[in-house]
């Protein structure tokens, strides 16, 4: 038996990838440049880590439909009250993540039903952001905005980002002794209960940690943006669903990638710039975000059932 | 008696009850025809879709569909479209949305049944393809309805807004069809326990399909009446009702967890939510605070129906 | 004939009673165990053997007595190790990694390497040469590995000792030569000390290892011997069970003169695996539980019917055994759960018909005896048993010519079971044909032709006067030794 096969399945989210990124290069090669590059991928920073946050929650079996308006909050707090007061900035900030922290204990203790709760949570920090934040505005801690526009040598920032948020979250989920456990609360958690442990501490550790992915892309998103409203990542609860599952995600059973993931988010914002690549129309932008999801899930399939004939 | 406090719809009533009362001791009895009025016309349009919407959840955890909103979008402006303002073509117009909606049903429920997509994932990918379509078709254009369509969907017979007495309607033969229907039964049955019920000869995959094509069905109709209620279709017109359609249905005492469903709560719900936006407004509430206590509605029914279920 | 009780025992029972609700699952037991032995637990289904084991091992706490323990007991770092008979791995995980989640000291840079180190090392003594990949994701293996794996957890240090180690029905999914492996390191095991409960229901392998054997019955043990003590009648004698078989149908036929089971009828079911059926026969599907029965018949009902079309006379009908996950739909009334098969033949214009349905609930009751004075009554409400025969009627009150049961009998008390095997029997006579898969011997008897299942094949075909217990056994197990 060799003792790391990959199969085609799992390579998919690179493929998938790498087949829009050089057909992106092929119709503009000015793309291919350290600006170009830094262009093509630089808002979507934010959205992988999103789609991080996303991961974890489905890890567990369950899904969060808060995303989006959790990330506007933070970028909501992040462009006013941390510019002001930064002290109470971070501390607002740590408190939407002991939230998350709660919240994941709360929906495990009582046995609710993730999707609705957090539904519920969607209009929670909707609202919250648009009551401190009534009108779009605010802008970027200055230290933010030199971060997100450093020039690192090679690569731009965006690339290494991209690069450092994979590997961050491999360490951590795929890696690290914690991860393990966590990932095994998908596959089993009566195993891990069995042998144990406090699930609802485990929950509330996983929920924690997808409310420090949330406020790092809601950080990240004020550093590129300079600005935010109260609904200005509404589209991520939905992109990063979409992103788990294109990076190989599974809903049920602890199966997911990490990097994965985030070539997954990095393809969805392929899928739309090309089309400008390609001159068509921008209308078709959204829908191609929706063929490439389709078509990947549909490429998913004829790999898992060759691997079953084999 | 008993059985009446355990009757899931009721509290939903309840709830829009005491709202409604609250706002009219704000603003007197002289405004709630006024009130009672709007809320049956906006709640009309929460109700078909949450209709809707009850159907997939019903099917058992996992179904749900994400695409409402992309479909009201896309057979409302088809719909106006087709119709291009000209007199006479109301049930053209009709025709397309539903057939929208009859698509758009059948993409989704074959993208799920042969790519085996998640119901989640599959409505989410197809509801970005139609709101591109959407996008594609609408551009720049601003359609009115044919006058007399408009005229009926923002009309009223003996008193009663038109739209919800469609929305009535519909809810009645939902009704009926779960109460009564084979069918019914064999939704229940299937979001039960989906293996159980096709091994005691449950139709499973037509029931899935046909709860699929309903709720995109009840889309595109209810796109169709917003277009013509509303003077046009535009782009953003559904946006609101994908987290409203699922969040009437939990409110309304459907189960999230499948296999019971609830058509009255629905339109209980649906007016609740309306009166309680309303009622802050009066009160003076902002938006924020308004959707903040929407959401910790919704999370308290939860919690509320958790605890129920446990202690039985 | 006691053995004489050593000083320190791994794990003391006194006067253990534990209740569930109304039930009493057990009912006092005082039980010791020490180092350097292994007990063989033996007991009918229900008999307490899991509750006992949950109790030894720290998951449950007594209603009632005394459990001393002076090794870790429970929680993390235990050196009390339970192995499941069903399978407890994180599937997503790899067999290092599942390590990783029982063993409370594997931390820091390098776990992984100290992980699939110490994984390997436990593997490679319970089952030299297994050539299992540690880094391989758990679902990617057969299941045959996975419980290997899981017995190698059991058995693995993990920052400690293991002291006592519960095996419950662990050769289940093991072929012949890997369960001598096992059986080998269990006594080598004990030799050095540690302690062994070994829960089978092959006597073979409990002879074979266990030095003590402990006989349950209802929450209680009936006997307790020396290994030595007991041969295979006694041990089977002190279990209670019923050395008195129902007489096979083949028996029972002769005895009233009629005609053999469908010799003349018409074959009614052939599946590429061998299985077939003719009219109004009873065809028995026999051989150890997991043997491929219960995929065979779901397999044949699947194929047999559709998930689109629901014929007003349906071809097949089928009754499950695990209620739970095939058969009762938990939020519905008795009634509801009774007629759903049928709604179809009685519905006009896609209504139900209630007041037939009404009726057709109150004949069933009748029939065959649903305790409940409402069926408007959650189906909840009913005992198992009870639940059982509303999933009977379910499936005869349809008119289906091909009745399809997947050990219909579990949790059924003795009584119900007499009339429903006579029910069947009178059903089959009037022509219907039934394929009956169950787990216990004496009901395969009773049919007319029986296909014995072994690794996911038909290993036999008996009928008539072929089919007795011995029979079945012997095509149950492989004889050749591997």
């Amino acid at each position: 038996m060799t003792r790391h096969s990959i199969s085609p399945r799992k390579l998919l989210p690179l493929i998938s990838f790498s087949v829009l990124l050089i057909a992106t290069f092929a119709l503009q090669e000015r793309a291919m440049s350290y600006l170009g590059l830094n262009l093509l991928f630089n808002l979507t920073i934010p959205i992988a880590l999103a789609t991080i946050g996303q991961l974890l929650i489905i890890m567990v079996n369950d899904i969060d439909l808060s995303v989006g308006a959790f990330v506007s909050l933070v970028a909501c707090i992040v462009s006013t009250l941390l510019v002001q007061h930064p002290w109470l900035g971070w501390l607002a900030l740590a408190g939407l993540v002991l939230a998350y922290a709660a919240l994941g204990a709360l929906i495990h203790r009582f046995d609710l039903p993730a999707i609705v709760v957090t539904l519920g949570m969607s209009f929670i920090w909707g609202g919250l952001a648009l009551v401190i934040m009534p009108a779009p505005g605010g802008t970027s801690p200055e230290w933010l905005r030199a971060l997100m526009t450093v020039k690192p040598p090679l690569a731009p920032m965006a690339v290494v980002a991209a690069l450092l948020i994979a590997a961050a979250a491999h360490l951590l989920i795929m890696r690290s002794g914690i991860g393990t456990v966590l990932r095994g609360l998908g596959g089993n958690s009566r195993s891990v209960a069995r042998a144990g442990w406090r699930l609802s501490g485990l929950y509330a550790l996983t929920y924690g940690l997808a409310g420090v992915f949330g406020v790092l892309a809601g950080l990240t998103l004020v550093g590129l943006y300079t600005s935010s409203g109260a609904s200005v990542a509404s589209s991520y609860t939905l992109l990063s669903i979409a992103g788990v599952i294109l990076g190989g995600g599974e809903f049920i059973g602890g199966r997911v990638s990490p990097i994965g993931a985030v070539l997954g988010a990095l393809t969805l914002s392929l899928a739309g710039s090309l089309l400008a690549f390609m001159h068509i129309s921008p209308d078709w932008q959204i829908g191609a975000q929706g063929a490439v999801l389709i078509l990947v899930l549909a490429a998913r399939l004829l790999f898992t059932r060759r691997e079953a004939l084999l | 008696m008993q059985s009446l406090i355990s009757r899931p719809w009721l509290w939903a009533w309840l709830a829009a009850i005491a709202v409604f009362a609250l706002s009219i001791a704000l603003s007197g009895a002289a405004q709630a025809g006024g009130l009672l009025y709007a809320a049956l016309s906006f709640g009309a349009f929460a109700a078909i879709v949450g209709i809707g919407q009850m159907l997939v959840i019903t099917l058992g955890p996992g179904n749900i569909d994400l695409s409402i909103p992309a479909v009201m979008t896309l057979a409302g402006t088809l719909a106006l479209k087709a119709m291009d303002g000209a007199p006479g073509t109301a049930l053209l117009g009709l025709g397309v949305a539903l057939l929208v909606g009859l698509g758009a049903g059948a993409a989704n429920f074959a993208l799920i049944r042969l790519l085996r997509l998640p119901p989640i994932i599959a409505t989410l990918a197809a509801s970005l393809l139609y709101q591109s379509l959407a996008i594609w078709s609408n551009r720049g254009l601003r359609i009115k309805p044919p006058a007399a369509l408009a005229d009926f969907a923002t009309g009223r017979t003996l008193g009663v807004p038109n739209v919800a007495l469609i929305g009535v309607l519909l809810a009645l033969v939902v009704w009926w069809l779960l109460e009564r229907g084979l069918w019914g039964r064999w939704l229940l049955a299937t979001g039960q326990n989906p293996r159980a019920a096709r091994l005691a000869g449950v139709p499973v995959e037509r029931v899935r399909a046909s709860a699929y094509l309903s709720v995109a069905l009840l889309a595109g109709l209810a796109g169709y009446l917003l277009a013509s209620f509303s003077g046009g279709a535009a782009l953003n017109m559904g946006q609101q009702y994908l987290l409203l359609s699922i969040a009437v249905v939990v409110i309304g005492g459907t189960s999230i967890a499948g296999g019971f469903s609830n058509v009255p709560g629905v339109w209980g719900a649906a007016l609740f939510m309306f009166l309680v936006v309303s009622m802050l407004n009066a009160y003076g509430f902002d938006a924020g605070a308004r959707m903040m206590l929407t959401g910790v509605i919704i999370i308290a029914i939860v919690v509320a129906a958790n605890a129920r279920r446990r202690r039985t | 004939m006691n053995t004489p009780q050593p000083v320190e025992a791994v794990v003391a029972l006194r006067g253990v009673h534990k209740q569930f609700g109304a039930v009493r699952a057990i009912d006092g037991i005082d039980l010791a165990l020490a180092p350097g032995e292994c007990v063989g637990l033996v007991g009918h289904n229900g008999a307490g053997k899991s509750t006992l084991v949950n109790l030894i091992n720290g998951t449950l706490k007594p209603s009632q007595g005394e459990i001393d323990s002076h090794v870790t007991r429970g929680g993390r770092g235990s050196a009390i190790r339970s192995v499941f008979q069903e399978l407890s791995l994180c599937p997503n995980l790899s067999a290092a990694e599942n390590l990783r989640i029982a063993h409370p000291t594997l931390k820091g840079l390098g776990w992984r390497r100290r992980a699939g180190a110490e994984i390997r090392t436990s593997l490679d003594q319970v089952f030299p040469g297994h050539g299992i990949d540690t880094d391989a994701r758990v679902d990617t293996l057969s299941i045959a590995q996975r419980q290997m794996i899981e017995i190698a957890i059991g058995f693995a240090p993990r920052g400690g000792q293991a002291r006592l180690v519960i095996l419950d029905e662990p050769t289940s999914s093991l072929d012949a030569g890997i369960a001598e492996q096992l059986l080998a390191h269990v006594e080598r095991f004990c030799a050095e000390g540690g302690t062994v409960v070994f829960i089978s229901h092959m006597l073979g392998e409990i002879f074979r290892v266990a030095s003590r054997i402990v006989v349950m019955q209802d929450g209680r043990v009936v006997a307790e011997r020396e290994s030595a003590g007991f041969d295979r009648d006694s041990l089977v004698d002190a279990m209670g069970h019923v050395a008195q078989h129902a007489p096979s149908g083949e028996q029972r036929r002769h005895a009233e003169g009629s005609a053999p089971a469908g010799a003349a009828s018409e074959t009614v079911i052939e599946d590429a695996a061998g299985l077939s059926a003719r009219r109004g026969e009873i065809v028995g599907l026999a051989g150890l539980a997991g043997h491929g029965q219960a995929e065979a018949l779901a397999k044949l009902y699947f194929a047999g019917t559709s998930g689109w079309r629901a014929p007003r006379k349906p071809r097949m009908a089928f009754v499950a055994g695990d209620r739970g996950r095939d058969g009762v739909l938990p939020l519905w009334s008795i009634l509801r759960n009774l007629s759903l098969s049928v709604l179809p033949a009685g519905a006009r214009r896609g209504a139900v018909d209630r007041r037939a349905e009404a009726t057709l609930g109150r004949e069933w009751q009748q029939r065959i005896g649903i305790r409940s004075d409402d069926l408007g009554n959650p189906i909840t409400s009913l005992s198992g048993g009870n639940q059982q025969k509303v999933l009977f009627a379910r499936a005869l009150a349809s008119s289906a010519p091909i009745v399809v049961m997947d050990d219909p009998m579990r949790g059924v008390d003795v009584g119900t079971k007499q009339e429903v095997y006579a029910l069947i029997r009178a059903e089959a006579d009037a022509g219907r044909t039934f394929l009956w898969y169950s787990t216990e011997t004496e009901e395969v008897c009773q049919c007319d032709r029986v296909f014995v299942f072994r690794d996911g094949k038909i290993s036999a075909e008996l009928s008539g006067a072929e089919i007795s217990e011995e029979r079945i056994l012997a095509a149950s197990f492989e004889m050749q030794e591997n």
